[in-house]
This record gives structure tokens, sequence and C-alpha cells, in this order.
């Protein structure tokens, strides 16, 4: 497998691991940002209103199809009406599996992180007055982030690993040296799409973490410097007052 | 996979799966019973092993990122990936499904190494201080209070590990691994030319049955192992 | 000024919060709503900035009828603090405190110039501006969640149990900025809280409400004590109504006898000879009364070593010049000597009076005045005028 690795041809051919991993970090961007313009403003609004939580129920209840059989289905159904150029019989069907893998996780999360948000201060913020909105996007989105991310990052990792799997229809990414490695019995190169893929999506996560950490609040977070938290005169502000006994 | 040409005579749309399904039924029955135990044991087995590693994330504080963080790394592995590496790691056959149940309880492991570990951390400071004070032992105190009282916590954990096996065993078929992944990769060779709906609709149908199943089952003994929780939502 | 006219709301299921009430909270005072739990003082107030719909009724916000504004502009007009502060976690002390200005289009660099201001104002050090609320104590975040009340200087304040949720020596410290910061301000305040304690403190005018929204009494708080309208109201103020009521009634010119103290490090001789009734009263270099010393236990120690501050008896309470009645009738009560010790203002002794010269001075007050003890004096220096 180190040896398949470090073989400079298998990287830069056509079809070798640079076109792949393009190919395979494109079908996991367009599912993950298709899947986020739905599932966040959806989610928000659910976490907003305390309504239409029956949404988040069907959502989760996607999750128990079977995605090889949903992938396969969908491309039976998709190919006869699909003609012409390039890998869009593979490719839609794929897409389709992979948003409806990714939205649950992000919606759910969205939806609790609203409704994490102290009752004070949802309360606060309309008695303030600002409007709806305002509301949603001054106050509830920032503190909702932390869970938000989280959700985006399990998205993440789930439409990587899955996407491994459009390889099976005859798909590009990653997943090719995995399916053609067994069918080929060349199982340094299966081995190696394999490690690729984890190593795909342990980089990606670590990409959505340092985005977490630059655009979550640290009042949020809670990441403060230690000296902040003890000892200063915080203490004297509120302390009794000295007078009136003797 | 034997193909047989009377098939492709019979009805081919989605319904067909019921004609497919009396036709297949040894075979596919065959498939479902394969598919529900390598759902299944890996959770059991995951939690098994979860559950100590859980506990000593939370007993021992400094633990708990290391496992968890390598408990995340382990989840980042595509399924697939793991499936086909499995022989190299335990040296056994490519097509052996002790490969996917070994790979699955990683996963599992993986998933509920952090659920259990936040589960028994979940419980209020008091109720622990309080079984402390009654003097309960420390052993006492992790099976008559802590653990009882993250059951719910893991149960859910649990629920998202069965629900996911399910679809994951799938994927084990496209490699050859028996189970109700044949379905698809059999309709998949089958709708060469025209679609051929009947063991692709059939096996969609049978994983979320049995997903649901296997769901409806933690979700009941979770019931009967608190009656705490039904005295209070009980209505 | 803020008007209730015959103002209702009945849930939907059916429960009747508030019932038809009539309510005047004038300008520049501070209007307290008390009430046991479920009697829809927290309902009244958050009608008023329209947080809850009435069902039926109108309330006026001086001659606008609150019902015909839009809520957003309404709200943005009107201080609300709330028990919790409900801080935002995601925003530092100072952009906590510029969110109103900010809602209003206020210039950014003279919005975070009132801000520090208010910071002051209400008892923030400045370099506090860049914390989260995280890092701030229950009643730092109270103190913020004031200050962002201030901040777009409303004519008007919502204040629902502000300080509920901080221990008591926080809450007693807060309450008192609260009544010195109204004296500066003169909002019109009206202020909701479970604690008859704080709403007789407190308040200008108190409105007792009744669990089922029903307004039993609305008085200033020393009539409430000396003359509750209905049995309810007499319950709820409190069995010791007549010691509290002492607190409204100023205690005058006390005969204040002239008491030979020594100062701490005197000999202990020197004490010895100044005591009376075997206590003798010991005052820092600055004549600041600093406990009491008992006679015997001068012997106790070396007779020629001098007076040290840890023999001292520190359960006696200290009256100012200017105090009322209860203090002075405490000073006395809770002195060990029986002597009560009186101070002036800048803390130093000025003499002592005992429990009887005090009861004493109550006589002479319910006889010169009928009825007695109907407040002259608000409660703890808040001098607004009513309007």
């Amino acid at each position: 497998m180190i040896a398949w690795l470090n073989d400079p041809g298998n990287w830069t051919a056509p079809g070798g691991i640079f076109d792949q991993l393009w190919s395979h970090l494109q079908y996991a961007l367009i599912a993950l940002v298709v899947a986020a313009a739905l599932a966040l403003p959806v989610g928000l609004l659910i976490g907003h209103a305390g309504r239409g939580r029956w949404l988040v129920t069907v959502a989760n209840a996607v999750r128990a199809l079977p995605v090889v059989g949903l992938l396969i289905l969908l491309y039976v159904m998709l190919a006869p009406h699909i003609h012409g150029r390039g890998d869009t019989v593979y490719l839609l069907p794929t897409e389709i599996v992979l948003i409806l893998l990714a939205i649950p996780p992000i919606l759910a999360s969205t939806v609790a992180g609203v409704e994490n948000v102290d009752p004070a201060v949802r309360d606060a913020a309309a008695g303030m007055g600002m409007r709806g909105g305002q509301v949603v996007r001054r106050v509830e989105l920032p503190n909702a982030l932390p869970l938000v991310f989280s959700g985006v990052r399990s998205a993440t990792l789930q439409v990587i690993a899955t996407a491994t799997v459009a390889a099976y229809l005859g798909l590009g990414g990653l997943g090719r040296f995995v399916y053609d490695g067994q069918a080929s019995q060349n199982f340094a190169e299966r081995d190696a799409g394999a490690l690729l893929v984890a190593l795909l999506a342990v980089a990606a996560d670590l990409v959505l973490a340092l985005a977490q950490r630059y655009t979550v609040s640290r009042g949020v977070s809670g990441r403060f410097p230690r000296r902040t938290l003890v000892g200063d005169p915080v203490a004297t502000a509120d302390a009794p007052p000295s007078t009136h006994t003797a | 996979m034997p193909l047989h040409d009377s098939l492709l005579a019979q009805d081919s749309s989605p319904f067909g799966m019921f004609g497919y399904f009396s036709d297949h039924r040894d075979e596919v029955l065959n498939w479902l019973w394969y598919h529900t135990w390598l759902s299944a044991v890996p959770v059991v087995a995951g939690l098994l092993i979860a559950l100590p590693l859980g506990w000593v994330a939370r007993r021992y504080r400094w633990t708990y990122p290391p496992l968890v963080t390598t408990a995340g790394l382990l989840y980042t592995i595509p399924s697939i990936a793991l499936f086909v590496a499995m022989p190299d790691i335990i040296g056994t056959q490519i097509l052996d499904p002790i490969n996917v149940a070994v790979a699955l309880t990683v996963y599992s492991v993986a998933l509920l190494v952090r659920v259990v570990a936040d589960g028994l951390g979940a419980v209020p400071e008091d109720v622990a201080q309080a079984a402390t004070a009654m003097g309960l032992t420390r052993r006492q105190r992790l099976l008559k209070v802590e653990l009882p009282l993250a059951v719910p916590v893991i149960a859910a954990g649990v629920r998202v590990a069965v629900v996911a096996n399910v679809s994951l065993v799938a994927v084990a078929g496209t490699i050859g691994v028996p189970n109700l992944g044949q379905l698809f990769t059999t309709g998949f060779q089958l709708s060469v030319g025209s679609p051929y709906y009947p063991p692709i609709t059939l096996g969609i149908v049978l994983c979320v049955l049995l997903a649901l199943a296997l769901d409806l089952l933690v979700v009941g003994g979770t019931r009967l192992a608190t009656p705490w929780r039904r005295a209070v939502s009980g209505s | 000024m803020i008007r209730f006219e015959s103002v209702s709301k009945k849930y939907p299921d059916g429960t009747l919060a508030v019932d038809r009430l009539e309510l005047v909270a004038p300008s520049g005072e501070i209007t307290v709503l008390v009430g046991p739990s479920g009697c829809g003082k927290t309902t009244s107030l958050r009608m008023i900035n329209r947080m809850i719909e009435p069902t039926s009724g109108r309330i006026w916000l001086d001659d606008r009828d609150t019902a015909t504004v839009p809520t957003h502009e309404l709200r943005r007009g009107i201080g609300y603090v709330i028990q919790h502060a409900g801080l935002f976690p995601h925003r530092t002390v100072v952009d906590n405190i510029t969110t109103v200005p900010e809602l209003l289009g206020t210039d950014k660099k003279q919005a975070r110039r009132r801000a520090l201001e208010l910071m002051e104002r209400v008892g923030l050090p400045a370099h506090f501006a860049k914390r989260y609320p995280a890092q701030l104590s229950g009643g730092q975040q109270q103190r913020v969640g004031v200050a962002r009340a201030l901040a777009a200087d409303p004519p008007v304040m919502l204040m629902d149990e502000p300080f509920s949720a901080v221990d008591p020596v926080v809450r007693a410290q807060l309450q008192n900025e609260f009544l010195r910061l109204q004296g500066e301000l003169g909002k019109t305040i009206v202020f909701v809280t479970h604690d008859i304690d704080e709403a007789i403190k407190l308040g200008d005018r108190v409105a007792v409400l009744q669990v089922g929204g029903h307004l039993a009494q609305l008085a200033p708080p020393a009539e409430l004590l000396s003359d509750p309208a209905d049995t309810f109201v007499a319950g709820f103020v409190g069995r010791d109504r007549g010691y509290r009521a002492l607190g409204f009634a100023e205690a005058g010119l006390l005969p204040v006898r002239k008491e030979h103290a020594v100062r701490l490090g005197s000999g202990r001789g020197e004490a010895h000879d100044a005591a009376e009734d075997g206590w003798v009263l010991v005052t820092d270099a600055e004549d600041r009364p600093q406990g009491w010393l008992r006679t015997d236990r001068l012997a106790e120690a070396e007779p020629t070593g001098p007076v040290t501050a840890p023999e001292l008896n520190l359960g006696g309470t200290l009256a100012s010049e200017t105090a009322t009645l209860r203090e002075a009738l405490d000073s006395a009560l809770s002195s060990p000597s029986g002597r009560g010790v009186i101070v002036d203002g800048a803390g130093r002794l000025l003499g002592t009076v005992t429990a009887s010269e005090v009861l004493t001075r109550i006589e002479q007050q319910r006889a010169a005045a009928d009825p007695p003890f109907t407040g002259d004096v608000g409660p703890g220096g808040a001098e607004s005028e009513a309007s």
C-alpha cells in the first residue's frame, strides 16, 4: 500500500489520486452546500417558532433507509430519463442520496441549538424590541452555532464516507480505488483508497473545527484566558457593605 | 448469482417484489437472517466494550480527551474501507461475515464511548452526592445510581448505532458479503437495459422494517429498564 | 405615566391571570407589583411592553394607547430587566449594553461612550467592557442588565424580579444602588417582586395583587403597613409590620447621652475606669465605634496590656443621627450594653441612647400625630417628586 502511494504516477495520471480526490471533494461539497442551504434556514425557523418539529422526525426516519439500496433505486429510476454526456446519470442519484444523508444531522442539531438558547435570553431580545428576524440572526443563530457546527461536521463525515459507495455505480471519487482494487485483486490500491477517504474525512473535520473556532463567540464556547476567571477586582464590586455594624 | 431468464418475464415494477419474494423465499430469508445478526450483534458487543471505556473516561478525567478523540477518528473511516481492510487486520477471508461484524463493532464502540461517558456524567451532582452521603460505595453508586440514570442517554446512542448498522451492513453487500445488500446488487445487475425494481424495493422495504424492529426493541428494552420515566411521562 | 384601564388577561385554558386591573404608575416613581405566585404580577408587567397581549382593556403610556404602536417600536422605548438578566452570551458586556442604541441606529462610537458611562454608573469597572457574561457573577450580570436597559435612556423601565436570583447580601447592595440610581435618573419604573420586604424598601407605591389577578391594595409602603385594606393584605405584609413601620418614621432628635469611650490600644486600666454597667465602648483613632468590651474580660488578660480588636463584642448595630425609629431601636436592642450607639454622617461617635428612650420617643410621636407613621420620608433616599 505504501509502495502504491509512493508511486508518483498513481497520483498524477488521468484518473489518478489527484483527480479522484478532487472529484470526491466535489461530490461531497455539492451535497453539503445544498443540504445546509435547505436544513439550516428550516432548522432555524422550526427552532424559533417552536412549530414543525415533525419535520425533524421525518428527516430522522430517512436515516433508516439503506444508502446503497436508495442509490441503486434512484439510479435505476433515473437512468432511462437521462441521456447524453458525462457522469450526470451517476452523479444525480449520488447527490440526492448524499443530500438526504446530510439533511437530518444538520436539521436536528440546528433545531436543538436554537431550542437550547436560554429562554431568558430570547425573552430579553424580544423585550428590547428586536423583530423576529433580528432575534434569529443576532441572538439565536450565534448561540446555536456550536451545535450547528456539530451537525455539519457529523454530516460531512457521513457524506465523505458514503461518497465512496458512488464508485459502485461507476462514478469517480476515491471509492474507485476501493472497488477497482477489490475487483482486480490489487489490494494495495484498494487499501490506499480506503486510507485516502479516511484522511480526507479527518482533514475536512479539521477545517470545520478551525472554522468553528473562528466563528463561534468566546462567550458561547467558553474559551477564556484563565486569569480573568479568578482573583480579580470582580469580587469587590459585590462585596458586602462594610458599614453599619460595630 | 443465478440469473434466470424467467425472472425478467415477471412483473418488473416496484410491486413485483412480492412475487420476487415468494420465488426466492429461502435465499431472501437467509440474507435477512444474516443482516439481522450483523446489525444487532456488533451493537451489543460495542456496548459491552464501550461501557467500561466510557466509565474510565468519566472516572479518570484525563483519559476523556484521548478516548473520545480516538473514537471520533475511528468513526471517520468509511465503512467500505474497514470492511475490505479487516481481513488484513484480523486474518480472515474477504467475504467472511466476521469482517463486517468486527468492523461494525468498531463503529459501535466509537459511537458509544462518548455517549456512555457523557451519560454517566449527566447524573446531577446533588444526586451523586446524596448517594455518597447515604454511604454507597463507589461501585454501588455506579451500579445503583449512575448507570440506571444514564440509561436513557445510552439508549438514544444505541438506537442511532443500530439503525446506522442496518444501512452499513447493506454496503458490505456491494462487495459480495451475503446479506440484504445482495438484493441491491442483483437489482442493479438485472437493470441493464430496462429497470428491474423488485429486488431493489424488496431490499429497501426489508431494511427499513428491520431497522424499525430493532429500534422498537431498544425502545421497549429502555422502557422496561427505566420504570421511573414511565411514571412521569406515562399518560 | 403608565395607566391600566380595565385590563384583563385570560389564557386559552380559561385561567384568568389578570382581572380588570385599574392601575396608574406615576411618572418618575417606582411602582411595585407584589403578590404570591399566580397573582398575575408578571403578566401585568409584560402586558405593558406587549410581550403578552391583553385580552381586553387598554394600557396607556402617557397619552399613547400601547396597542396602537408597533411592538418593536414600543419595546425599544421601554427598558426591560428580567430575573436572570438574559444577557446575550455571545456578546461582550459593552456590546450587550449597546444593543438597543444599535437597533435604533445610534452612532457606534457614541453608543460605546454612553455604555462605558453607564457601566460606571451601575458600579462596574471599565475593564469589564470586553468580558463575556459567562465571566461575571450573578450580581454583576444583573448590573449589566440594568445598564443595558438604560442604554437608550428610555423614560420607562420594566423590572421583573431583577434581584431575586442573587444572594441576600448582594441583593441588599443592588437594591441600595438601584435607589441611588433612581434618585439621579427619576425614571418611571414598574417593578415586580414576590418579596414584600423588597416591595416596601423600593416602592414609592406598592400594588398588592391577589391570586386571580385582582388588585387588593395600592398604597405607599407606610400606609400598607399601618392600614392594610383587608385580611389578605394584612396577612401578606406579615406579622412584624408594626416594627417595620418604624422604618418609615424619622427618629428626630433623640436624647443622646455622652458615652465615655476608649480608643483601640488604650491601656486596660483606662478602659476599666471608663466603663459603665460592666461595658465600655471602643473606637478607632477617628472616634468611629468598633465594638463593646466587657470589664470582666479586662481582668482576664495581662492587666497592663492594651485593648485589642479581637476582644471586642461586635453585636451592636449603629444608627446615624438621621436614622429612622427602627434603626435607633435596633441599635439599642442589639447592643450588648443596652446602650444603642448613635454616630454622625462620617461614622463618628455622638453618644448612646437606650431602648426605653426610643420607645418614649415613639409614644410621643404617636400622641402628636394622627394617623401615626404615615411615612413622611420615602424609603432610603428616593426623594423623587410625584408628577
